[in-house]
């Protein structure tokens, strides 16, 4: 799937801006630095919007499409925020089979939003992910680090209720 | 040099170790299709259709990037088996493709199509999503369609090569496609236009913007004096187009095909290649002797231009000030030339055609024309003029010569050797040396800025004077000068700078070699080799000795450098950023 490419407006602090320069600096002797850096990058911001990834073209000495590229390229990096809530529902193939499709559609409609996408409030962010290991709960979703399992359509609204004004 | 028997389709050679299949294969009289591979610059064994069987190996081989490394080796090249499975390679391309073969600008000089015909393939055995991409039209200079891309990473070899890198291979799998950083459009990301991925695309994904709609409606107004001038090295590459062996130099034959098509003047853009000279050779000796800001770069090309104010914005005061030969002949058509013919210049419409796509560019650039008027109102490449004779009907190969029109249609030695690497040197050399020493010196060849190496550096002593000098083209390697001069490293005082590798002879506008020609024949110095015979044959090797160069100068701009010369031939530059 094409990554999205988020509209929310940057919001990068003076402490994050630091890190990530030290990440630069540590990893910029490294001909393959693109890739480390882009990992610390995305555990300092969470995602990998172009501003950052201009600072790690700038820093690095590299082409920004080539940051890009990489950045598209493997599916663990995120070009969307996350929300407070991230909500990830499996499509490994057995939740596949059991429907998590239907799920990931419904989640989709009630909160307006596509997978690899986040609300404008910031609060649910939506992502599609691949097997997580719990094929015996199949079909699952995780909300941040809690697991539901062997779910219906019917399920969803009262999920996103528990969170909604939390 | 260890040399291996080998074996080719059961025939006996032998080849230097470590040479690939495709080469010994080339070497051989065997041509083996490839798609992706460019020589040097894409050697990545991606597009599969160069596989061949290597006897022992575990599976086909790309023949491309597999190196002969044992004696013995037995080499298949045509089995039915390998037939086989390059038909479908083909037939998987044609499944994600828009196979709009018959409205294609590169229908009929298309590699795949080519290959498709040979190989009888079937175009629809495999059907099912195809992704579907809009047109970019951003830019002045290209179009862009990715439904026609086959994904062989040419383009991106050749946008690294210029160290511009503005398109890649993004996203992933199905979803991969050759876009630019954060899915922009080409015209909002520091692209210098200069064209390289238009010339190495193997199809009609990457094309020139077509203007040439513009040039016969121009043409068919009665109202419009249409005057069309042609760039140093279209005479070296045009015949190209036309079958005729790289190299040919066609100038009389175009000049006889430009005036059939209709324009009303024919004229030389040597001429505003020597007036470049006089100009810029002017520049430089006022920045010797009053202490200007040294190197002084050339400044005709505008890849080269548009690549420094991206991206090294803080050396624009080293660009030389002179407009390029192509905005100074256009200036000179719509004052000099509309005075002396009496023609008011808002009906003049000037046409140049230009080796270059960044031309298309150039004559929208702010700071160049006059009285609200461009110099240049449209440029067209080698490409779109042979477009224009074979649309027109006009037998290329059969025409008589004929001569460019005066008031500017006699060029030096020294404006048509613009035309290749170190030519603009070498011609500014031979009139500031004269100029410095106040004679007629014999000494008119410069071999050593010659030649297609990546950087050529002389030193010459010119009326007792050192004057060392740096000559590069390809902007990787223009970089390298850039950085020595950031860095306060730089020895030389006159740099010359071309975007393409190789000058404007293997421009962005000129005709499209297949790989297969490309990889084996080295075109930029078959096609200088027409330039610096055109020079020989000349009757006049110096810009100053020009006549008409002489007359313009008596009868309207006075001195080279002079008020009006600055008005109309000199023009600024602006900080681009870089929008990577």
């Amino acid at each position: 799937m094409q990554k999205k490419i988020s509209s929310i407006p940057f919001s990068g602090t003076p402490e994050q801006e630091a890190k990530l320069k030290e990440a630069i600096a540590r990893n910029i002797d490294d001909p393959g630095a693109v890739m480390p850096v882009l990992q610390e990058a995305q555990e300092i911001y969470g995602y990998l919007p172009i501003e950052v990834q201009k600072m790690v073209a700038d820093g690095l000495n590299v082409p920004l499409e080539e940051v890009y590229g990489v950045s598209t390229f493997y599916s663990q990096f995120a070009l969307s925020p996350k929300g407070k809530y991230n909500i990830s529902v499996c499509l490994g193939t057995a939740c596949y089979v059991k429907g998590s499709g239907d799920i990931l559609d419904k989640l989709s409609e009630i909160l307006g939003i596509e997978a690899e996408e986040c609300t404008p409030d910031g609060k649910f962010s939506l992502t599609a992910c691949r097997c997580i290991g719990a094929c015996g709960l199949a079909p699952v979703l995780t909300v941040n680090d809690d697991v539901y399992g062997r779910l219906t359509v019917n399920d969803v609204q009262g999920i996103i209720d528990k969170y909604k004004d939390a | 040099m260890e040399m291996l028997n080998i074996k080719i389709n059961g025939k006996d050679y032998s080849v230097e170790k470590n040479t690939t299949i495709l080469e010994a294969c080339h070497k051989f009289g065997i041509k083996i299709p490839t798609l992706c591979y460019l020589k040097d610059i894409n050697e990545i064994g991606a597009c599969r259709m160069c596989l061949c069987e290597v006897k022992g190996a575990r599976s086909l081989v790309a023949a491309c990037v597999y190196p002969i490394d044992r004696d013995g080796t037995e080499i298949f090249t045509n089995t039915p088996q390998i037939q086989k499975y390059r038909k479908t390679n083909l037939e998987l391309l044609l499944s994600n493709h828009d196979k709009k073969c018959l409205s294609c600008p590169r229908s009929d000089n298309c590699e795949l199509q080519t290959l498709c015909l040979e190989y009888g393939v079937d175009e629809t055995k495999f059907q099912g999503e195809e992704t579907k991409y809009e047109e970019d039209k951003s830019t002045l200079h290209l179009v862009r369609n990715n439904n026609k891309c086959i994904l062989c990473r040419r383009c991106v070899a050749a946008c690294k090569q210029q160290y511009v890198s503005v398109i890649g291979a993004n996203n992933r799998g199905f979803d991969t496609a050759i876009t630019c950083a954060f899915e922009k459009d080409l015209g909002d990301v520091s692209c210098v236009s200069c064209g390289q991925c238009t010339v190495v695309c193997p199809t009609g994904a990457l094309v020139e913007r077509d203007d040439t709609e513009k040039v016969f409606e121009a043409i068919a107004d009665p109202t419009k004096h249409v005057v069309v001038h042609t760039a140093p090295s279209i005479r070296a590459t045009l015949g190209e187009c036309f079958d005729m062996p790289i190299g040919t130099n066609v100038k009389g034959k175009m000049v006889t095909a430009l005036k059939m098509l209709g324009f009303d003047k024919v004229f030389d853009t040597n001429f505003g290649a020597d007036l470049t000279i006089m100009e810029e050779g002017t520049e430089f000796i006022h920045r010797v002797k009053e202490g200007g800001v040294l190197p002084m770069i050339t400044s005709c090309s505008p890849g080269w231009v548009k690549f420094c104010e991206h991206y090294y914005p803080d050396l624009i005061p080293h660009l030389s000030t002179c407009k390029s030969p192509q905005q100074m002949q256009g200036a000179m058509i719509k004052s000099y030339y509309a005075e002396k013919a009496g023609i008011d210049p808002k009906d003049i419409v000037v046409v140049s055609v230009m080796p270059c796509v960044a031309k298309k560019f150039e004559i929208k650039r702010d700071n160049q024309g006059h009285d609200g008027m461009q110099d240049n109102d449209i440029s067209i490449s080698t490409r779109e003029l042979a477009k224009m004779i074979k649309k027109s009907g006009i037998q290329f190969t059969a025409l008589e010569d004929s001569d460019f029109d005066p008031i500017m249609g006699i060029g030096s030695g020294a404006g048509t050797i613009f035309g290749a690497t170190g030519g603009v040197m070498e011609a500014a050399l031979r009139t500031v040396a004269d100029v410095l020493t106040g004679e007629d010196l014999e000494k008119v060849d410069y071999t050593e800025v010659r030649g297609t190496d990546d950087i050529k550096e002389a030193t010459y002593n010119v009326a007792g004077m050192d004057v060392k000098v740096a000559v590069t083209s390809g902007l990787k390697n223009a970089a390298k000068l850039l950085d020595d001069i950031r860095a306060g490293k730089s020895e030389y005082q006159f740099i010359e700078v071309m975007c393409c590798p190789g000058g404007c002879v293997n421009g962005g506008g000129q005709p499209i070699q297949p790989g297969h020609v490309r990889n084996f024949t080295d075109l930029k110095a078959e096609r200088a080799k027409a330039l610096y015979q055109d020079d020989l044959n000349l009757e006049y090797r110096k810009s100053h000795d020009n006549p008409e160069i002489k007359a313009i100068y008596d009868e309207y701009l006075g001195e080279p450098g002079s008020h009006k010369a600055h008005e109309l031939l000199h023009t600024s530059y602006v900080e681009r950023g870089n929008n990577s």
